[in-house]
C-alpha cells in the first residue's frame, strides 16, 4: 500500500541542554521541499526539557515546531530517539525527515527509515523538487564526485541527512511556529542499549563539523610546540582547530581535529590551511569551503594552487603577524 | 626486472615492503642514534612469520630457502640495514643446525628460530683470532657427559638478545684448524655471560656483543657435528649464509638510491632539479645498472643453490639423516665460490652507489637528518663481516686454481 | 566463552582519481582494488574481541562483485576464520537500504552470530549509514563512531562514541551492530602463513536465493533511491597570491582581504 504522507520535519538535535545550530540548515533544506509541495515545515524537538527550546526555534523560519519530550531520550539512545520519532511519525505521516549528518543523523535516520519503510539518502549539499519528486546532490569517492540521487519512496517517508554546513542558517522570520506536544511511549519501542556515562570534552573547543571558520596546521610547522600558533591564529578568528592526517599521526593533536578523507570532511566559510602541502585526502576533506587561505613556504603545492588567498612564507613569522593585524585591525574599529 | 619469482616469494618482498616502509621508515634514525635493540619491530616480523621464510614446514617455517632468505633481507634493509640484520643473523644460527644437526637437534632449536620467538646468533671470532679462525684460543674440555667451555669470543652480531648461539672451540688446541669443534648454546646457561658491547659505525641497533665462558657446562648432545670438524661447519654456513649479507648490501644500495633519486627530482638548482643534470643522471644511471647487475647475480646464484639445498632437506628429514650428507649423497656442489663472489659484488656496489648517493645528496646527503648517510655507514660492514672481501677474492682464486688444475688431472686421465 | 563476529566489509576502488563515462556512470574498472580502509579498523577490531573472547570465530562478509573474494582473502590472511562473497547479478544497482536487507539475511543465515561491526563508512558512497541500517533491519541496537571498546563479553558489549562535545559510553546487548572509526586501533598487517592459508580457503559465493531473498526486492529497481547522474567536481583554481615585502605587509595585506569577506 503507498504511504500518503506530507509536510517535511526537520528534526533538531540537542545535547546536553544545547541545541544545534544545524536545525537552521535542515529548515532552509526543507524550505526547498515543502515550498515546491505547498507543505508544512515542523521543526522536531526530541530529548529531554528540549520544550524550552521552542523559544529559540519559533521565529526562524519553520511552521510548527513539534515537541517530543521524555526522561528516557535524555541522552542519544539509538533505540530510544528511533521509537519516539517512528511513533511519532506513524501517527502524524511526515513525507520528509530531514537530519544532519551529524553522528546523530547516521544513527538515526537509517532506523528511523528503516522503521518506517521508507527511502534514507545522505549528505545531501544540494535539494531539488521537480514534479513533486525529490533529487539531491551529494558528493563522493573523496569528494571527487557529484553524484545526482533521486528519491523515490512509495511504501514510506522520504529520510534525508544534509551535510553539514551545506545549507545556509535561517534566519529570523516574522511568525511564531505553533508549538505541540507529541506523546512519548518508552513501551512503544523495544531497547536493548543502556546509556553508561558522558564524559564531556573539557577542551570547550568549537567542533569542526558546524564550525563557520577552521584554522589547520599541518607538518610545515615544523613541530609539535609549534601548534601553538594554529590554536593562536584560530581565537583570534573564533575559528576552530584542524589538522593534517600527518601531524595527527605524529601526536602532535588528537585524532578528532583531523580533517580529510579518514577524518571530519568539513565545509566552513573561512578555512585556513597553515603548512600543509594538500594531499589528496586531505584536500577531499576541506575543498567544498568557501574561501581558503593557504600560508606555506612552497607556492607549488597543491593547497597554495587552489586556494583563494595564498601567502608565500613562513609560519613562525606570519602568523603571529596575522594575529597582531587582526588585533590591531579590532582596535581601531572598536575605538572608533 | 621480472626474475621470475613465486606469488609466495611475492608475498615475502610486499610484507616485508610493509614493514620497511610503514614500521622500520620512521624509527630507523631512532635506534640508529641510541643503539637500542628494536625489539618492537621484531615483534612486527614475528606476527609476519618472517623468521621462518627459509626454513621447512616440518619445523615451523614457510618452506622456502635461500631465495627467500634473501628477498626479505635485501627489502628490509631498504629501510635499515641495522633492523634488517636480526633476521640474518638468525640464520647465520638456523643454518649450520640445519645443514650440521642431527634430527633431534633440529626438531629441538629451529621450530623457536622459525617462529622467531627466540632470535640466535653465530660466533666464531675471537680477539686474535678473526679471518685466521685456525689460532682460537676458546676451549671446549669434554668431561664425562659435558662439555666445559673456556675462552672469549668477540664481535657477535645480536649478541644478549639472541637466545640460541652457535659457537666455535678447540677441543683440541694441539691439532689447530682440526680441532676445531662448533656448539649450541643457549643463553642462561651458567658460566656464560656478554662482556662489552661494541660501538659501531653502522648498523648500530644491533648489539656486538664479547661472549665470555668461565667454566661453562654444556650437554655433550649440543656438540653440532663431528668433534674437530668445526671449521667444516663455518664454511658450509658460509657458503649458504653469504648471499644473505649479500641481500643486505644490495637493499641498502637500492634504499640509498631511492632516496636519492627522490630527493634529486625535488632539489632544485639555478630554477630546475638537479635531476635533470646530465652529470646528476650519469651517477644514477651507473648506481642502478650496479644495482641491477648485483641483483641478477645474486638470484640467480641463490635460485641454484636452492636447486641444491631443497632436494637434500626433503631427503634429510624424510630419511633422518642430516642435510649435509643428503647434500652429498645428492652430488650436490660447494658454493664457496659463487656465494664468495655474490657478497663480494653485492658489498662493492653497495659501497659505490651509497657513497655516491651522498655525493650527489650533497651538504644534506651529509647531514643525520637525511638517511643517506646512515646507509654509507651501514654499507661498509657488508665489505667487512662474514669474511672481509679480500678474503673471498682468496676463496674465489684458489677455487679458479683448484677447478683449473682438477679439469687439467681430468684431460690428462682422459688422455 | 567465545562468540561469532561478523564483519561487513566491501571492496572499494583503492584511489579517488575515479573517471566518469558519457552516461554519467563512474568507471572503476581498471582501478586498483582493496579493502575499504574504514573497514580495516572492524577486522582488526573484530580480531582483537576474538583474541579476549577465546573461543571467537570470526566470519568475514563481503557483498558485491564477485571479485570481492580478493578483500575476503586479504581478510583472512589477517587472521579472520571464514568468509563468505555476497553476490547475484540481481543485487546489481541496490541502493543503501535494499544493501542493508542482503546484509542483514546474510547475517542471519550465518545463524548465531553476536556482533557485528562495520567501518565507519565507505571510502566511495560514504554514508556512513549501514551500521544502523542493519541494526535496524535485524531489530537489534547499532553504535556508529565508536572509538573504544571498553568491554565485552557473550552477552554484552560497552563501547564509547566519539560525539562532537566529549563520549557517551553506552552498554549495549548482543546480538549489535557497531560501527567503529580510525581511532579504535592500528590495523595489523598479515602473515605469510595467514596469507597461504588464505590462497587456499575457499571462499562460498551466495546468491539472492542462497539468503533467502527474493529477486524481485533486491537490485535497482527495487532500491528506493538511484544515482541518476555523475559528474566530477569542478577544480578549483587558483586565486590571488597575497603580496609583501615582510611578514607584516603580507598578514597586513591578508587581513584587509578577510575584511573584505566579513570574516574579520
Amino acid at each position: 500500500m503507498a504511504y500518503e504522507g506530507k509536510g517535511v520535519w526537520c528534526v533538531g538535535e540537542v545535547r546536553h541542554g544545547d541545541l544545534s545550530p544545524s536545525l537552521f540548515e535542515l529548515i532552509t533544506a526543507g524550505r526547498i521541499i515543502a515550498d515546491a509541495r505547498s507543505e508544512t515545515l515542523t521543526a522536531v524537538l526530541i530529548g529531554k526539557g528540549v520544550a524550552a527550546k521552542a523559544d529559540e526555534v519559533a521565529a526562524r523560519g519553520a511552521d510548527k515546531i513539534l515537541v517530543l519530550e521524555h526522561d528516557a531520550l535524555d541522552q542519544l539512545v539509538d533505540e530510544a530517539h528511533t521509537g519516539a520519532l517512528t511513533a511519532a511519525a506513524g501517527t502524524e505521516k511526515p513525507r520528509t525527515l530531514l537530519f544532519s549528518a551529524s553522528v546523530y543523523g547516521r544513527s538515526v535516520a537509517p532506523r528511523v527509515a528503516v522503521a518506517l519503510g521508507g527511502a534514507v539518502a545522505s549528505d545531501a549539499s544540494a535539494l531539488t523538487v521537480t514534479d513533486g519528486k525529490l533529487t539531491l546532490e551529494r558528493s563522493a569517492f573523496g569528494s571527487a564526485v557529484i553524484s545526482t540521487v533521486a528519491v523515490n519512496a512509495a511504501d514510506g517517508p522520504e529520510v534525508v541527512t544534509t551535510a553539514p554546513m551545506a545549507f545556509e542558517r535561517s534566519g529570523t522570520s516574522e511568525t511564531k511556529a505553533e508549538v505541540t506536544q507529541a506523546a512519548v511511549d518508552p513501551a512503544s519501542w523495544t531497547q536493548n542499549t543502556e546509556f553508561v556515562s558522558f564524559s564531556a570534552d573539557e577542551s570547550k573547543e568549537i567542533d569542526l563539523g558546524g564550525a563557520e571558520k577552521i584554522v589547520s596546521g599541518g607538518r610545515g610547522l615544523g613541530n609539535a610546540d609549534n601548534f601553538s600558533l594554529i590554536r593562536d591564529l584560530a581565537k583570534s578568528l573564533g575559528a576552530a582547530v584542524g589538522a593534517s592526517r600527518a601531524v595527527v599521526d605524529s601526536g602532535w593533536i588528537p585524532y578528532k581535529h583531523q580533517v580529510g578523507l579518514t577524518g571530519r570532511q568539513v565545509r566552513p566559510r573561512l578555512y585556513v590551511a597553515c603548512g600543509i602541502s594538500g594531499q589528496i585526502q586531505h584536500l577531499a576533506g576541506m575543498k567544498s569551503s568557501d574561501v581558503i587561505v593557504a600560508i606555506n613556504t612552497d607556492a607549488d603545492c597543491p593547497m597554495m594552487k587552489l586556494a583563494t588567498y595564498s601567502v608565500k612564507g613562513d609560519l613562525t613569522q606570519i602568523i603571529p603577524a596575522i594575529v597582531s593585524e587582526i588585533d590591531k585591525v579590532r582596535g581601531s574599529s572598536n575605538g572608533s | 626486472m621480472d626474475y621470475e619469482l613465486t606469488e609466495t616469494q611475492l608475498d615475502i618482498i610486499n610484507l616485508a615492503g610493509e614493514i620497511a616502509d610503514k614500521k622500520i621508515k620512521p624509527v630507523r634514525a631512532k635506534y640508529d642514534a641510541s643503539e637500542e635493540f628494536p625489539w618492537e619491530i621484531i615483534e612486527e616480523m614475528r606476527k609476519a612469520d618472517l623468521f621462518g621464510v627459509y626454513l621447512p614446514e616440518e619445523y615451523g617455517g614457510l618452506g622456502g630457502a635461500n631465495l627467500e632468505l634473501i628477498l626479505m633481507s635485501e627489502r628490509l634493509s631498504q629501510a635499515c640495514a641495522g633492523i634488517g640484520l636480526s633476521a640474518l643473523t638468525s640464520s647465520l644460527c638456523a643454518i649450520p643446525i640445519l645443514l650440521f644437526g642431527n634430527p633431534d637437534q633440529r626438531k629441538r632449536y629451529l621450530p623457536d628460530l622459525a617462529s622467531g620467538k627466540k632470535l640466535g646468533s653465530f660466533c666464531i671470532t675471537e680477539p686474535a683470532s678473526g679471518s685466521d679462525a685456525t689460532s682460537m684460543g676458546a676451549t671446549a674440555t669434554l668431561e664425562g657427559d659435558h662439555y666445559v667451555l673456556n675462552g672469549v669470543k668477540n664481535f657477535c652480531s645480536g649478541g644478549k638478545t639472541s637466545e640460541t648461539y652457535v659457537v666455535f672451540f678447540s677441543t683440541n688446541p694441539s691439532k689447530g684448524p682440526r680441532g676445531i669443534s662448533a656448539f649450541i648454546i643457549e643463553k642462561g646457561t651458567p658460566g656464560f655471560s656478554f662482556g662489552k658491547k661494541e660501538e659501531k659505525m653502522g648498523i648500530r641497533c644491533n648489539p656486538t656483543y664479547e661472549l665470555v665462558f668461565e667454566n661453562c657446562q654444556i650437554p655433550k648432545e649440543n656438540l653440532l657435528y663431528k668433534e674437530g670438524r668445526g671449521l667444516h661447519v663455518a664454511q658450509g654456513t658460509f657458503d649458504l649464509s653469504r648471499p644473505g649479507v649479500a641481500a643486505q648490501a644490495l637493499g641498502i644500495a637500492q634504499g640509498a638510491l631511492n632516496e636519492t633519486i627522490e630527493y634529486t627530482r625535488q632539489r632544485k638548482q639555478f630554477g630546475v632539479p638537479v635531476s635533470s643534470f646530465q652529470a646528476m643522471q650519469h651517477m644514477l644511471a651507473d648506481c642502478a645498472t650496479q644495482i641491477e647487475a648485483s641483483r641478477a647475480l645474486l638470484y640467480s646464484v641463490a635460485k641454484a643453490m636452492d636447486k641444491d639445498v631443497i632436494p637434500a632437506t626433503q631427503k634429510a628429514i624424510k630419511e633422518g639423516i642430516l642435510v649435509y650428507d643428503a647434500m652429498k649423497k645428492l652430488g650436490a656442489k660447494r658454493w664457496t665460490k659463487e656465494s664468495a663472489m655474490v657478497k663480494v659484488f653485492c658489498s662493492d656496489t653497495a659501497m659505490k652507489v651509497t657513497t655516491d648517493c651522498v655525493q650527489m645528496c650533497g651538504g644534506i646527503g651529509y647531514m643525520r637528518d637525511f638517511p643517506v648517510e646512515k646507509f654509507m655507514r651501514d654499507a661498509k660492514i657488508t665489505q667487512i663481516y662474514e669474511g672481509t672481501n679480500q678474503v673471498q677474492r682468496n676463496e674465489i682464486g684458489m677455487m679458479l686454481i683448484k677447478e683449473a688444475a682438477s679439469a687439467a688431472r681430468r684431460e690428462a686421465v682422459a688422455a | 566463552m567465545g562468540i561469532h563476529i561478523a564483519v561487513c566489509i566491501k571492496r572499494t576502488p583503492s584511489s579517488t582519481s575515479v573517471a566518469i563515462d558519457e552516461s554519467g556512470q563512474i568507471q572503476t574498472a581498471g582501478l586498483p582494488h582493496g579493502i575499504n580502509p574504514f573497514d580495516e579498523y572492524a577486522i582488526e577490531e573484530a580480531l582483537r574481541i576474538k583474541e579476549k573472547l577465546e573461543g571467537s570465530k570470526v566470519t568475514i562478509i563481503s557483498a558485491g562483485a564477485p571479485e570481492s573474494e580478493d578483500v575476503v582473502k586479504a581478510a583472512l590472511a589477517l587472521g579472520a576464520d571464514e568468509g563468505v562473497v555476497v553476490t547475484d547479478p540481481a543485487f546489481d544497482g541496490s541502493d543503501t537500504m535494499v544493501t542493508s536487507l542482503i546484509l542483514s539475511k546474510t547475517v542471519e543465515k550465518l545463524g548465531d552470530v553476536k556482533l557485528i561491526l562495520f567501518g565507519k563508512q565507505t571510502n566511495d558512497g560514504e554514508s556512513g549509514h549501514m551500521t544502523a541500517l542493519v541494526g535496524a533491519r535485524l531489530g537489534r541496537p547499532s553504535i556508529s563512531a565508536v572509538r573504544k571498546v571498553t568491554d565485552i563479553d557473550a552477552d554484552s558489549i560497552t563501547v564509547q562514541r566519539l560525539m562532537d562535545d566529549g563520549a557517551d559510553t553506552l552498554k549495549l546487548n548482543l546480538p549489535a551492530v557497531v560501527g567503529v572509526t580510525k581511532e579504535i586501533n592500528e590495523p595489523r598487517l598479515p602473515s605469510l602463513k595467514g596469507k597461504m592459508r588464505a590462497k587456499k580457503a575457499a571462499i562460498p559465493k551466495w546468491g539472492a536465493g542462497d539468503i533467502g531473498v527474493d529477486a524481485a526486492v533486491v537490485g535497482k529497481d527495487a532500491s528506493p533511491t538511484g544515482v541518476v547522474k555523475m559528474e566530477p567536481v569542478p577544480a578549483r583554481t587558483a586565486g590571488t597570491a597575497i603580496t609583501g615585502e615582510t611578514p607584516e605587509e603580507l598578514a597586513k595585506n591578508l587581513v584587509e582581504k578577510l575584511k573584505e569577506t566579513k570574516f574579520i
